[in-house]
């Protein structure tokens, strides 16, 4: 078993494009035990928070650190789901051995870890089915054993649920507690303030593309340290 | 560069694999292919020697051009001038007298520079220019045209000084230009045997014909093999050979349109 | 409507001869689509994904190259291939495989334009996602053709459509030599400069047939795949 590519440290991370800054000194240190909720409003720069740890995004300032170097390997043992799930014109099955397949796993084995993950996100009887003419939330649960599959080490969630029906977002937070109780390290971007209770260990709270707080999920929902955060919550829950 | 060196190999190799072994290349005009001649003599050639001919027809100058680049084995035309010109050039071996076709003045029946049944066709494209009647040219370098020029010279009239909305320089083929003749109702100059298979004669018929000056003699040359050595030399002197043979002479002379002897073999004259 | 009859007609009585210009037709522009295919569909996929320097230059000189006239081409290949010219060894002038190239030179850029810009509307939805999974430019390319290869198939037909309509390369390069090479369209120009109209009409109508058929066949293809795949 290799070493971990955990902690991400972030050193001063800005973003910027065309000239407008979306993100600003953001220095941060994920580890890999709790589960990370990345909260905030539309805007607040939770998308590009994320795709600047994944490496989809280069910083236009300071720096973004894995443990490990910058190579085929760091990228093979993180995934992302996007909010809109993008799948390949081929079976539910053939996307996730396309994913198998562009990882390096050896063409004899592809078959059999593909079928298990489908099966574990219960998507087992769909294999055969063109990925594209699925519904919303069974894509997405597609998605979710398309990432399964390589079993990687942190997983990149960017509003997964903002799509689907509440039913649909149940079976996808089903899926997502599963992952992180088999030791995946869950970074979850959401404005959606039950489900980072109902998913989440930790709570960083972003706005206007600062970190303003950073707790406990508890502690952050009972007494949040900043005027910010509190405003936002009332935003969302004005019965609070 | 060197991938698609190889692709083009192939083709090549593709190309010449369906293609006939014994093959020549004729560069002719297409005065000579429209009259339906070549579908008639070249077959009995083809069966006589095994090989194929293949007729490119283009305008004279064209097809002269072609033999000059070395892209035919052998030219057979109609413009002496131009031919000699070619010799001179050492651009071909041998030039030889094979045939004669006449030229035919073609007018509208309602004839109005009036030249119905003259017999000086000179003296006809006088009263043309003088009436001012459409006339139309075929403009484009060919034995046709240069034949029409040569008339225009001999009646004294200045035909690029002379020019006017009546003359009707087209640039085009005998076809087309008989075409626009038909659909203007103008006078035009024609090779008898493309007047002969043209079908859409309009209100047009022949007005002047049988003036000598009207004759239009055929010239065969083989392409230079020291100028251009992958000439197929052989092949294409046993084309030549036969065009001027007893065998080809006769083969020319039956050919027939609507019982009519359109081309006259003329060989060693 | 009587000249189309007659035409339609007369073709008809052409029987072997018509059929040999028919199915040489088809050759020359199939074989010219499928090799610009081969090569058009791989450098719009990496026109589509790739950026560099120059990059744009390059998308509006490949727009540019699909406005390329057909005779202008001709001509250029013809001082190619003719013995006189750089390629003259090859001994392609006046053969059937001069008339693939120039095809195949004049389609290109349609097929290559066409297919950059949908597989670049296509990148633009799959990018961050393959991107995620590690996927390489160059497997990005050849993914993204797969995945679009429905919208490709439009691209395609633009080809063969400008191939099997074009006269002045094949005029030129090919010569129109009777039974060699003597295509739909160069016999059409043939029979109409004889003044042949109802016979020209009549071979016309015999081309377009075809081209619609071959665009009717590739609709319903597309059609029933797109219901298998979505």
């Amino acid at each position: 078993m290799s070493a971990s590519i955990l902690p991400l440290v972030l050193e001063n991370v800005s973003y910027a494009s065309n000239g407008q800054p979306i993100i600003s000194s953001v220095s941060l240190s994920i580890d890999a035990e709790p589960s990370t909720i990345i909260l905030g409003a539309n805007g607040a720069g939770k998308s590009v928070l994320m795709r600047l740890m994944h490496g989809l995004l280069a910083p236009t300032g300071g720096r973004v650190c894995w443990s490990e170097p910058d190579s085929a390997s760091l990228r093979r043992r993180q995934a992302m789901v996007f909010q809109r799930p993008v799948m390949l014109r081929r079976s539910a099955l053939a996307n996730v051995l396309y994913a198998l397949s562009v990882a390096g796993v050896p063409a004899a084995e592809r078959e059999a870890q593909a079928l298990a993950a489908l099966d574990e996100v219960g998507l087992a009887h769909l294999a055969q089915r063109p990925a594209r003419v699925l519904s919303g939330g069974e894509q997405q649960r597609l998605a979710l054993a398309r990432a399964w599959a390589l079993h990687p080490e942190v997983l990149f969630l960017d509003e997964p649920t903002a799509n689907l029906d509440p039913g649909a977002a149940r079976e996808i937070e089903t899926v997502i507690k599963a992952f992180d109780a088999a030791g995946t390290k869950i970074v979850m971007a959401t404005h959606n303030l039950g489900q980072a209770r109902r998913l989440g260990d930790e709570v960083i709270y972003l706005q206007a593309g600062r970190v303003m707080e950073r707790a406990p999920i508890e502690q952050f929902f009972a007494r949040p340290a900043t005027a910010e955060a509190a405003a936002f919550m009332k935003g969302e829950l004005p019965w609070v | 560069m060197g991938l698609i060196r190889i692709a083009l190999i192939a083709l090549a190799f593709a190309a010449t694999a369906q293609a006939q072994d014994r093959f020549i290349t004729v560069a002719s005009t297409t005065s000579t292919e429209q009259s339906g001649l070549f579908r008639y003599l070249l077959p009995i050639f083809e069966k006589k020697t095994g090989i194929q001919v293949r007729v490119v027809a283009v305008g004279t100058g064209q097809a002269l051009d072609i033999g000059r680049r070395g892209d035919a084995d052998v030219v057979l035309v109609h413009a002496k001038p131009l031919e000699e010109k070619f010799m001179a050039e050492g651009q071909g071996v041998k030039r030889h007298d094979v045939m004669y076709n006449d030229f035919v003045l073609i007018g509208p029946k309602g004839d109005p520079a009036h030249v119905a049944g003259m017999k000086d066709v000179a003296a006809a494209f006088r009263k043309i220019a003088e009436a001012k009647a459409p006339f139309v040219s075929r403009g484009d370098r060919s034995g046709t045209h240069f034949a029409e020029l040569e008339i225009w010279r001999l009646a004294g009239i200045g035909i690029e000084r002379g020019k006017g909305l009546w003359y009707r320089d087209t640039g085009q083929g005998m076809g087309p230009a008989l075409n626009t003749a038909a659909a203007m109702n103008a006078y035009i100059l024609s090779d008898r045997g493309t007047w002969l298979s043209f079908k859409n004669h309009g209100d047009l018929g022949i007005v002047v014909q049988g003036d000598r000056r009207l004759y239009n003699q055929y010239g065969v040359m083989l392409v230079n093999p020291q100028k251009h050595p992958h000439v197929k030399a052989k092949l294409g002197q046993a084309f030549v050979d036969w065009l001027i043979s007893p065998d080809g002479q006769d083969a020319i002379a039956s050919y027939r349109i609507n019982g009519e002897q359109l081309f006259f073999p003329n060989a060693g004259n | 409507m009587g000249a189309i009859a007659e035409g339609l007609r007369r073709v008809l009585e052409l029987d072997r001869e018509l059929w040999h210009i028919v199915v040489l037709s088809l050759e020359v522009s199939f074989s010219a689509v499928l090799i610009a295919t081969a090569l058009g569909l791989p450098l719009g996929a990496l026109l589509a994904v790739k950026r560099f320097a120059g990059r744009r230059t390059v998308i509006v000189l490949l727009n540019a190259l699909m406005g390329l006239p057909p005779v202008v081409v001709g001509l250029l290949i013809y001082l190619l291939l003719s013995r006189a010219g750089p390629l003259g060894e090859l001994g392609l002038l006046f053969t059937p495989g001069a008339m693939i190239i120039a095809q195949s030179v004049l389609v290109l850029p349609i097929i290559a334009a066409l297919a950059r810009q949908a597989l670049e509307d296509a990148w633009r939805e799959y990018e961050e996602q393959l991107r995620s999974l590690g996927v390489r430019e160059l497997e990005a390319a050849f993914t993204l053709i797969w995945d679009a290869r429905f919208s490709l198939v439009t691209a395609v037909l633009a080809g063969l459509g400008r191939a099997a309509a074009e006269v002045g390369a094949v005029m030129i390069v090919g010569g129109n030599i009777d039974g060699v090479t003597r295509v739909m369209t160069t016999a059409i120009a043939l029979e109409t400069s004889k003044g042949d109209l109802p016979l020209a009409l009549g071979l016309g109508f015999v081309l377009i047939a075809i081209v619609l058929a071959v665009n009717a066949a590739a609709q319903l293809i597309k059609e029933a795949a797109q219901r298998r795949y979505g």
